[in-house]
């Protein structure tokens, strides 16, 4: 097999550009857009500033560009010359970034191809509590570095594109041949989470721990980044234990139904009786260990009752939100893990019950003829805590 | 070349093509008065029937006073699947004529050979309205005289006022008689309404209908009337009506198109627009037809019901008439063939033209009638000017259509559109082209926020607090430019090349040639 003589980036369509490479041709930067007239100028500055930023002065670059943004061109241009061997990953830049927090609301998380610039741009307009920049399943392999380098400067302009949404990069398994890679060149971008797919084992988190802790260390990061493991496997089902305790990092386990049931060898159904005992074991390891849980994507993005449905009875299981695919998703997903105004009703009378408990020193909480033992009340007060959040009415001067 | 400005700032030539121009003054500085251009006295001393049937273009031709120079217009009823237009162009081409006026209400991508006779000086220049290639060709400068483009309410009014003096007027129907009388509802051609051509069978030194359906006389309804109409050609086919959506008729699934319709019906909820007995205008765009969905789901849910709306037509409109949630459409065009059937089949779906709904000649059109007009823009600047024409690269892509006329006439407008297209802001210091003032915009909605007029407290004072994101547009300008980086200015050159009347008639911007 001959080496490759020409290297291309990008894809065609909107808000994207393709960038070609040729190493061997006489140096020269050829620029063609349909947004010229407008920014030509601009565009061939930013393609000749990311060549010195690469320190590149030989090749012909030439770039079609349909409207891409800047740090898009800049992702481009850094895949092609990478690709050809004639530049490096850029040096390390500190990212100031808002910690993650182990504990915040996670109602949804929005998937985004992470090779398709035009659907990231206004992603973090749609009320997301958590973005997915994903490098995995809806990347093909021969995308995998475009992607990579993609991500990683979007996560770098994250506080202008998605201000105050949670970041999360699903990179491929360490046990593939691109998840290594994907950590070395995400990990110093800081996402939030990192979301592992396809764990089988405890091993699998622990190997990932090591791998970002030697790379946060590197980089003076310690600790920054949590991760959230992705069950979507038999194997995974009956580990999700281990996996849940594996790692401090941990925030949340997350279930994969469409890969669980090809895994399992049944087809997927939209009542999902098939995944029931899967979801309900994720949702008790998750528990044991402290952390969240959170459902599957609901694959219709047409069926809006559907969703509906499936968003309540994850809830009812214990999960506390879900995967979604499209921003439309986003609001009815939210819609059913909002407490009900009869659920807030109901804990606002235990929450009262017990602070008139508290004042005339009553041993036993009661609540007409029921008793309020110590979980009621927990739960009582995590549905005030969240209507509060959410801003619901019904929980005034609690 | 002596230049004016105008009342928004634009520089105005003082005449063009020998003819003064009159600046604009403010969107309801008209003062009225004055008498309309009389039509011709048409001869009839003929004892008995006048055959007024012709079976071939040529035969017609024969029939007709053709000079060069003449004025010809057309209705665009069949947009995309027309056939007439290309036809007669070229056919009078053929013929030797020259310097003709192309007068069409509107033209589409299926027209685009008309640049060949542009280029050949078959055609001096168009007046109405132009899409696509033939607007590029009028941006470059190809045109010997000055294109001149007018809202449909505004095209009526200068064929009413004389500015716009048709000689001949060709009139394509789905369904005619040997008198002339027409409609556009019935047969295999059938596109909806024919309003469009109403003034042009009223007011055209000859008239003509072409069919590919002679019903027998009388042919009814009758929304073209052959008390107007000189000769009727009958010809095989007169377009594809399959070919009139405009657009798209699915919902689209653009998260930012959805963002942006979901949030214009919070904002017309939230602002008390939406009771019982509303009205609405809203177009056949991705973002319009969301919106009507999204509108007509809290019409339902609230059981609120609009009294009328004004079409442009699609199934999602006559989706809530069925459901009984608008009372009654009044429909200017039909975009689907849904739309077709339904106007046909339906007396609570009824047919207008733009006299009708949006002429100031009238005393007080349909438009002023309007609670709320939702429309699209190519660019709004931050005094809350829109462009609908040009796009930001200077060319000529789009007509006005009936934007100036709802715009001014609608209580409330609103303007919807993404803040940024490809890298190119929507948001501007100043537009490119002005279509419409900033005096008749009350709202901009972008997935980005909503932006107020601040002529519009009123409106501001009654959503304030409702949780919409409320934004200024020189904070949404900064914010897409933060993203966008600003754009540099394209190259024009001193010459107009085309004339962007106002509903009245004065001149509220003009276009000049883009140079490459």
């Amino acid at each position: 097999m001959s080496t490759p003589t020409i290297f291309t980036s990008g894809l065609e369509g909107k808000s994207d550009l393709i960038a070609t490479y040729e190493p061997a041709a006489p140096f020269e930067v050829v620029v063609e857009s349909s947004v010229k007239k407008l920014f030509g100028r601009h565009i061939r500055e930013r393609a000749e500033q990311t060549l010195q930023e690469f320190k590149v002065n030989k090749g012909r670059l030439v770039i079609k560009d349909d409207g891409a943004l800047d740090f898009i061109i800049a992702a481009r241009i850094e895949a092609v010359l990478r690709k050809a061997g004639v530049a490096k990953a850029p040096p390390f830049k500190p990212i100031d970034r808002t910690p993650a927090e182990k504990d915040r609301l996670r109602r949804s998380r929005l998937y985004l191809p992470g090779n398709q610039p035009d659907l990231m741009l206004n992603a973090g307009l749609f009320g997301a509590d958590s973005l997915i920049l994903d490098l995995e399943d809806s990347v093909a392999p021969d995308q995998k570095v475009d992607a990579r380098i993609l991500v990683r400067r979007i996560l770098g302009e994250a506080h202008r594109l998605f201000p105050g949404t949670e970041l999360i990069v699903r990179v491929n398994p360490l046990s593939g041949p691109f998840g290594y890679e994907d950590l070395r060149e995400i990990v110093p971008a800081l996402p939030h989470l990192l979301l592992l797919p396809k764990c089988d084992t405890d091993h699998d988190i622990k190997e990932a721990d090591r791998e970002v802790t030697a790379i946060e260390r590197e980089f003076g990061l310690q600790g920054r980044i949590l991760f959230m493991p992705l069950i979507e496997t038999v194997k995974g089902v009956v580990n999700a234990q281990a996996i849940a305790q594996a790692s401090g990092r941990n925030v949340a386990l997350c279930f994969g139904a469409e890969d669980f049931t090809r895994d399992l060898g049944v087809p997927r159904t939209r009542d999902g009786k098939e995944t029931l005992a899967a979801r309900s074991q994720i949702v008790y390891a998750a528990k044991v260990a402290g952390i969240q849980a959170i459902d599957t994507v609901f694959a219709d993005v047409g069926d809006d009752q559907g969703l509906l449905a499936s968003s309540l009875e994850a809830k009812s299981l214990g999960f506390v939100g879900k995967g979604v695919i499209h921003p439309r998703q986003i609001p009815i997903v939210h819609q059913a893990f909002a407490p009900t105004a009869a659920e807030i009703e109901e804990a606002r009378k235990i929450v009262e019950a017990m602070q008139r408990a508290v004042e005339t020193g009553a041993g036993v909480v009661s609540l007409g003829t029921k008793m309020v033992d110590a979980p009621v009340a927990e739960r009582a007060r995590k549905v005030i805590a969240l209507a509060k959040q959410l801003g619901l009415p019904g929980v005034e001067g609690l | 070349m002596q230049w004016v400005e105008n009342a928004l700032g634009r520089k105005i030539p003082a005449e063009i093509d020998g003819r003064p121009l009159k600046p604009f003054r403010g969107a309801f500085q008209d003062q009225g008065g004055g008498r309309q251009a009389a039509p011709r006295v048409p001869l009839t001393t003929v004892p008995g029937r006048i055959d007024k049937v012709v079976r071939s273009w040529d035969e017609l031709w024969e029939r007709l006073p053709l000079r060069d120079g003449m004025t010809v217009s057309f209705h665009h009823h069949l947009r995309n699947g027309d056939f007439i237009v290309n036809e007669a162009m070229q056919r009078l081409a053929a013929r030797g004529l020259k310097d003709l006026v192309v007068a069409p209400s509107a033209l589409f991508p299926v027209h685009d050979g008309l640049v060949e006779l542009i280029k050949s000086g078959v055609i001096s220049h168009v007046e109405g309205s132009m899409n696509g290639q033939v607007g590029v060709a009028c941006s470059k400068g190809l045109m010997k005289k000055t294109a001149v483009l007018r809202s449909h309410g505004g095209r009526y009014r200068a064929i009413q006022d004389g500015d716009l003096k048709i000689d001949l007027a060709i009139i394509a129907a789905p369904a005619a008689d040997v008198f002339g009388n027409a409609n556009g509802v019935l047969g295999k051609s059938a596109f909806g309404p024919i309003g469009i051509a109403k003034a042009d069978s009223l007011y055209a030194e000859r008239v003509v209908v072409v069919t590919d359906n002679l019903v027998p006389f009388p042919c009814v309804p009758m929304s073209i009337s052959g008390l107007h109409v000189d000769h009727v050609l009958t010809v095989d086919t007169i377009g594809d009506p399959t070919k009139i959506v405009s657009g798209t008729t699915k919902i689209t699934r653009s998260p930012t198109q959805l963002q942006i319709a979901e949030l214009a019906a919070r904002f017309v909820e939230a602002a008390g627009i939406l009771r019982d007995g509303f009205s609405f205008q809203a177009g056949a765009g991705g973002i319009s037809l969301a919106f009507t969905k999204f509108l007509g789901e809290r019409m339902a849910e609230k059981k609120i019901k609009a009294s009328f709306v004004i079409g442009g037509t699609t199934q999602f409109l006559v989706d809530l008439l069925n459901r009984g949630l608008i009372d009654v459409v009044t429909d200017g065009q039909s975009f689907d063939l849904v739309a077709v059937q339904s106007l046909r089949d339906n007396p609570r779906h009824v047919e207008i033209d733009p006299f009708i709904s949006y002429c100031q000649h009238a005393r007080g059109c349909f438009a002023h009638m309007l609670d709320v007009a939702v429309l699209g823009a190519t660019e709004i600047d931050l005094d809350f000017n829109v462009n609908v024409n040009t796009h930001s690269d200077g060319l000529l892509l789009h007509g006005i259509g009936g934007f100036a006329d709802a715009a001014a006439g609608a209580g409330c407008t609103i303007i919807t559109a993404p803040s940024f297209r490809k890298r190119i802001p929507v948001l501007r210091e100043r537009v490119t082209t002005v279509t419409a003032p900033g005096e008749v915009i009350d709202v901009v909605v972008t997935e980005r926020g909503l932006a107020i007029n601040p002529r519009r407290q009123d409106l501001l004072e009654k959503v304030q607090g409702k949780g919409l994101p409320l934004v200024t547009l020189p904070q949404l300008m900064d914010q897409v430019h933060a993203l966008t980086g600003i754009p540099d200015s394209p190259r024009f050159g001193e010459r107009p090349v085309a004339v962007i009347e106002w509903r009245d008639g004065s001149v509220i911007d003009v276009v000049r040639q883009v140079l490459d």
